[in-house]
């Protein structure tokens, strides 16, 4: 018998893939179409092959978006593939206040990244609270140019990223630390392998699969960065304009009452290229789990 | 949950120590007071009178005589109710039209034979390596041309029907026993009423925290509407506060009541659904 008529389903999926021809499919053909243009907000443009390309090779900012993806990425990945299962482990237990500080060590996530960059820009402001607190205690004689030094930026950028991020990755580890059998631990508790023996021979291979899933998310996200950098450099990617993201390049070279919209499309199918290899692993992956 | 805490002892591994007990929770401590630590200041700050010096070099988390002074400067200075109303309605939109799209869609695919099944679900599954950064400038252009740039429209549009909550969706979906399905069917039930009556009831933990992360999504999204919005009445919070920065970023109080107005509605309505965030998190909800 039947159990429905042949055009429900099509009925059904019709709202979300309208939406998914018109606001992905379309947009990511489009993208690579213009890549291939000069066009801009204003006016209609033509195409140029591969100028927009070439241009690219040239554009030292984009020397420097990679070279600062590319610290983002060596600093984030090992510090937020390990340091949030530390935390799940801890917050694990059915102990008192779990639930709190489960839900606490998520506010960070939860915040906007402009906020979070507003709040970080007040902490490391030449006279905020850090640089106050280090030179009280005698650490430093002159405030720290964390907001206005090339590289202080980036890395102070790298530890809001880090420190907005530590609730995420522990969710995720929490749903699979769910999975690891307890009687392993208690097997191996019971051999007498002390707290760190049962981390390394139990819970790691027991989550292996997620560590490689958060380092490959944590890496595709180090691409994406763009609200953190945007607001702690003040807009510009800092006084030389050196602190700059990928993404940052594209709203940039896009924005203004004439946009270079060809340009903007070139890069985006750069970033598109980076971030592509590291997601196609992470959809492989994440279908043999399945 | 003490309780819990009960049933699953066992003698071995259970077996806390006052000392491993304390670490523990010292640790915690730490990670909270980093965690945290951060918000309260930016807090503190914005209730300091101006008669307080904020940048004093012994600095003093609480307020001398706390004022809401810096709150009323901010709504002096820009139409901050107004941008909060701007968020709000862009988070409404998104939510609605995710929970409405993606469960149709989720439970087609999970459920209803149909030809071309699998090519869809590989559609849906193919976007998933597509980051939103690289078709905003296109997505831009189509937004454009329908007429909403400079609109509150054009920002919720893009973002009402995700192709990653019709996959969680469909796998919500698919937990259900294909039995009962089954006997719904003999029993003369419709696709409306299956979906209404067995299909819903069963994914509330997904449906929730879809509705948890949207809105969050959407209250935080910044990128996208800094593309889209021009009109200073038509912000949203987030692109309002920046350019609140960038003209009047004198004043620290100030800047911190800004940013409060933007976190505190996420937090309080977090912490009034985590309960149902994490058990959603639990059945598997979030993945990847």
């Amino acid at each position: 018998m039947r159990s429905h008529r042949p055009y429900t389903p099509w009925l059904l999926t019709a709202p979300a893939l309208l939406w998914l021809a018109v606001f992905s499919l379309w947009p990511a053909l489009n993208t690579s179409v213009l890549s291939f243009t000069n066009v801009h907000t204003l006016s209609g443009g033509s195409f140029i092959g591969l100028r927009n390309y070439s241009l690219m090779w040239q554009d030292p900012h984009l020397r420097d978006a990679i070279l600062n993806t590319l610290v983002f990425m060596a600093v984030c990945v090992p510090l937020l593939t390990i340091l949030p299962l530390l935390l799940a482990l801890l917050v694990q237990r059915t102990l008192p206040f779990m639930g709190f500080f489960r839900t606490v060590f998520y506010f960070p996530v939860i915040a906007s990244a402009v906020v979070v960059a507003m709040i970080w820009q007040w902490l490391l402001d030449d006279r905020g609270l850090v640089n106050g607190l280090a030179r009280q205690a005698g650490l430093i004689h002159s405030a720290l140019p964390f907001l206005t030094d090339r590289w202080l930026l980036l890395f102070s950028a790298i530890a809001l990223t880090v420190w907005k991020g530590l609730g995420y990755y522990m969710v995720l580890y929490l749903s699979a630390l769910g999975n690891v059998r307890r009687e392993l631990h208690e097997a191996a508790a019971v051999d007498g392998a002390g707290a760190v023996r049962r981390f390394r021979s139990v819970t790691v291979p027991g989550v292996r699969g997620t560590m490689a899933l958060v380092a490959m998310l944590v890496a595709v996200n180090a691409m994406r960065v763009f609200a953190e950098l945007y607001v702690l450099g003040g807009r510009t990617g800092g006084i030389g304009g050196q602190d700059v993201s990928l993404v940052m390049l594209i709203q940039q070279a896009a924005s203004g009452a004439d946009g270079r919209l060809g340009y903007a499309s070139a890069l985006s199918v750069l970033l598109f290229l980076l971030t592509v290899g590291p997601l196609l692993l992470l959809a492989r992956w994440n279908r043999r789990e399945d | 949950m003490p309780r819990e805490a009960g049933r699953r002892r066992s003698p071995v591994f259970d077996a806390v120590t006052p000392l491993g007990l304390t670490a523990r929770y010292l640790t915690l401590l730490v990670v909270l007071a980093i965690t945290v630590g951060p918000m309260l200041w930016e807090l503190s700050t914005s209730l300091k009178s101006a008669a307080e010096d904020v940048y004093t070099a012994t600095p003093r988390l609480l307020p001398a005589h706390p004022t809401t002074a810096a709150y009323d400067q901010v709504s002096r200075t820009v139409p901050i109710a107004r941008f909060a109303l701007n968020s709000l309605i862009v988070a409404v939109f998104c939510v609605g039209g995710n929970l409405a799209g993606a469960t149709a869609a989720g439970y087609a695919l999970a459920r209803l034979e149909f030809r071309g099944r699998r090519l869809v679900l590989g559609l849906f599954l193919a976007t998933l390596v597509l980051p939103g950064e690289v078709t905003v400038i296109s997505q831009y252009q189509t937004v454009a041309r329908l007429g909403f740039s400079d609109s509150l429209v054009g920002v919720a549009l893009p973002s009402m029907i995700g192709a990653l909550n019709v996959l969680l969706m469909r796998n919500a979906f698919l937990a259900i026993p294909v039995e009962l399905e089954d006997a719904a069917v003999l029993d003369g039930a419709n696709v409306w009423q299956r979906l209404r009556y067995l299909g819903l009831p069963s994914v509330k933990g997904t449906l929730s925290v879809i509705a948890i992360l949207t809105f969050i999504g959407a209250w935080d999204d910044f990128l996208w509407p800094l593309l889209v919005l021009q009109s200073p009445d038509k912000l949203t919070l987030t692109v309002g506060l920046s350019y609140l920065h960038s003209v009047f970023s004198a004043d620290p109080r100030t800047m911190a009541a800004g940013t409060m107005i933007a976190l505190i509605p996420v937090l309080v309505l977090f912490t009034a659904l985590q309960r149902f965030f994490f058990r959603g998190v639990g059945e598997g909800a979030v993945k990847g």
